[in-house]
């Protein structure tokens, strides 16, 4: 069993407004056979925190285009996206690309 | 000695100077980003600036787009802009180009810079792309930036190894999903912040030191007042413009690639058939015949306060999505009294109203759903064009925002 894990989750870009417009959240990911990844978070996150219009966040089994993920302030495409593994205190951020000036 | 305050800095130095004064950036867009961006390049002595807009200044501009003054209203940004940086520097060589950026007219332009500095802010999905193949087919660099809310976003693109727009977004974002400025609002001086930031990074690449920026997203919350660089991926191998077997080798049609026209302000969506939609013009003869209905204005409620129409009931689209059960039970009650007025009509018709007539449609679709079942049956249609379509052809005194 692997123990429990705490993150740190953000939102911003505007993406923010799908959580009721609260940017910051601290979450413990419960107990479970197998070490936690991006795709079992990105499905959490769907069941336990984004109750409406998850067609603006998610596609498939990643993110929407346009959202941009960082883990503890790296692009996650440098981390190994959807296979990496969270570790305790980890900080992922989901960034909607602005388009305005 | 107009520069000597920045001669003395050893990161600038007599050639850095000279550097500068031999550059050419192409500033795409003269709004809330390109302004001060253009203010600080001709201020630091910049060689030559393209300024490219094809809007006319208004009054809603002004906030955030301070090259630009009241007499301005109605004239060409582009002019506008090149104006007022002369008056800053008549030894900067400027040149206004009234025009919308195209497949047609973006290769030609971006490759008449030749020092390669091309630096940008760009309001909408199709022009990024344009902008940034454009810029990848021409090897320049792209000093891109982005204000929405209180947020901001910087990236310098296709330089040094760095990723570019496709690298990054491979697949554009669905339409319904962008947000602008028209749209979200922003506060004028975090345009401002990044748009001074664009300038910094346009001096340090064009001065010689270089933009470090290359492979970083820095973002800025001004609620916050925090900054953050973020490492982005280096350059794709398999990017469809900058990879190793590019798809895209020359400029293609991309508004049919992203969904969605080129125009800030025209940002259409297209959700309804034909009977589902009604003119400003046809509204207006209902409201002259005082036929029974119900307006429903779906905009949020900070810019119902800004402007409405009489009589309208306001609901926001996103208390529709949700089904607010007060929300409902308001609409619910305005459609009995409505029955009882139209006695014997069992469809009581609902007119839905926002600003450009995007959220309006999405709301007649959720309309659709709940009439009959969620709520008694209705006829529901979307005022094409919305409020401002209205303000423009119907009543000129209503506010224009
Ligand atoms: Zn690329």
């Amino acid at each position: 069993m692997a123990a429990p894990v705490a993150i740190h989750l953000e939102f911003g870009g505007g993406a923010e407004l799908l959580f009721n417009g609260v940017k910051e959240h601290h979450v413990t990911l419960p107990s479970q056979s197998e070490p936690w990844d991006m795709k079992q978070l990105l499905v959490w996150i769907q069941r336990n925190l984004l109750k409406e219009r998850p067609e603006l966040f998610v596609q498939g089994d990643s993110v929407r285009p346009g959202i941009l993920v960082l883990i503890n302030d790296a692009d996650w495409e440098l981390m190994g996206e959807l296979d990496y593994q969270l570790q305790d205190q980890d900080n992922v951020v989901f960034i909607s690309t602005l388009h305005g000036g | 000695m107009r520069y000597s305050r920045q001669l003395l800095l050893p990161d600038l130095s007599v050639q850095g100077q000279l550097n500068l004064s031999k550059t050419s950036v192409l500033i795409i867009g003269c709004g809330g980003l390109g302004c001060p961006l253009a203010q600080y390049l001709a201020a630091a002595g910049i060689g030559r600036l393209g300024l490219l807009d094809y809007d006319e200044v208004e009054l809603s501009n002004l906030h955030r787009q301070v090259l630009h003054g009241e007499e301005n209203q109605g004239q060409a940004k582009a002019l506008s802009a090149a104006n007022a940086v002369r008056r800053l520097n008549s030894t900067v060589e400027c040149i206004p180009y009234h025009l919308q950026l195209s497949s047609e007219n973006a290769l030609q332009l971006i490759q008449q810079y030749p020092a390669a500095k091309s630096s940008t802010y760009i309001y909408n999905v199709p022009t990024r792309y344009l902008v940034n193949d454009a810029c990848v087919l021409s090897s320049k660099p792209l000093v891109s930036a982005s204000a929405l809310r209180m947020e901001g976003q910087l990236t310098v693109y296709n330089y040094r190894g760095g990723p570019c727009y496709r690298c990054l977004y491979p697949v554009p974002p669905p339409p319904e999903t962008v947000t602008n400025c028209s749209d979200g609002g922003v506060l004028g001086v975090v345009p401002g912040i990044m748009g001074c930031f664009q300038a910094l990074e346009v001096i340090k690449i064009a001065s010689g030191q270089g933009s470090s920026c290359g492979q970083q997203l820095v973002m800025f919350d001004a609620q916050d007042a925090r900054f953050r660089s973020i490492k982005l991926r280096p350059k794709q191998t398999g990017c469809a413009v900058c990879g190793e077997n590019p798809s895209v080798t020359k400029l293609v049609d991309y508004e049919s690639f992203c969904g969605s026209a080129a125009t800030d302000k025209c940002r259409k969506l297209n959700l309804l058939s034909r009977d589902q939609r009604i003119t400003v013009q046809d509204y207006q003869s209902i409201m002259d015949k005082a036929e029974p209905h119900l307006l429903l204005d779906v905009r949020p409620l900070v810019e119902v306060d800004i402007c409405h129409l009489p009589f309208s009931l306001n609901i926001p689209l996103s208390s529709l999505e949700e089904r607010k059960s007060e929300h409902i039970q308001l609409f619910q009650e305005r459609i009995s009294q409505l029955k009882q007025q139209m006695a014997g009509d069992c469809r009581p018709p609902v007119y839905v109203i926002c600003k450009l007539g995007n959220d309006s449609q999405k709301a007649v679709q959720v309309l659709e759903k709940m009439s009959g079942s969620e709520v008694d049956s209705i006829t529901v249609k979307d005022i094409c064009g919305g409020l401002m379509a209205w303000a423009k052809r119907i009543d000129p005194t209503f506010p224009q925002y």
